[in-house]
């Protein structure tokens, strides 16, 4: 599993940061748990910047990198994991 | 980004230039249950945290120059604030 591939995930709590870098400010954080592609979970949890408005429970994609900052531009949020997408379903060929 | 617990402070005198002024943490990563996850780090503080402080580090090249406050500095990790709570709810 390349570590800068889109994966899927749960969103499986939030965290509350009131000291911290002022690019930070109004983003939510996620803790997020990657899972396999029969939804089972798989690796490490993480944390991740929303861009979407998702929520504790829902099954999201999320993209590791620089490239997680991007939805936020031109505000430079330091971040290495964002998630860009809630997933409706997904089907295994 | 990851949960850490800030476990000391790092002091060097010889570094790269784009270090001066720079505060120096060794962070060890864990689990959302606050457990040792891994091998601890060096991140650079741009929030003011202490020792056994509970932080997120980023660990990402642009992100931690950017805490650093200037661009192109050799560094790879930045804590980025300081963690009131954490909700798991699973």
């Amino acid at each position: 599993m390349c570590p800068t591939d889109m994966q899927l995930a749960k969103v499986i709590g939030d965290v509350v940061v009131t000291r911290k870098d002022e690019n930070l400010t109004g983003v939510t954080l996620l803790v997020l748990q990657p899972l396999a592609a029969d939804g089972s979970p798989i690796g490490r949890t993480l944390v991740a910047v929303d861009a979407v408005g998702a929520g504790v429970g829902e099954t999201v994609f999320f993209v590791r990198g620089k490239e997680a900052s991007f939805p936020f531009y031109p505000t430079e949020v330091p971040t290495d994991a964002g998630v860009v997408g809630i997933v409706d379903h997904w089907d295994l060929g | 980004m990851q949960l850490a617990r800030v476990v000391g402070t790092v002091v060097a005198t010889k570094k790269h230039p784009k270090f001066e002024g720079a505060k120096l943490l060794l962070v060890q990563p864990t689990t959302v249950d606050d457990q040792p996850r891994g091998v601890p780090l060096l991140a650079v503080d741009s929030v003011g945290a202490g020792v056994s402080e509970r932080v997120l580090i980023v660990i990402e090249g642009r992100a931690a120059g950017e805490a650093l406050g200037r661009k192109g500095a050799p560094v790879d990790a930045a804590v980025s604030g300081i963690v009131d709570r954490v909700d798991v709810t699973e």
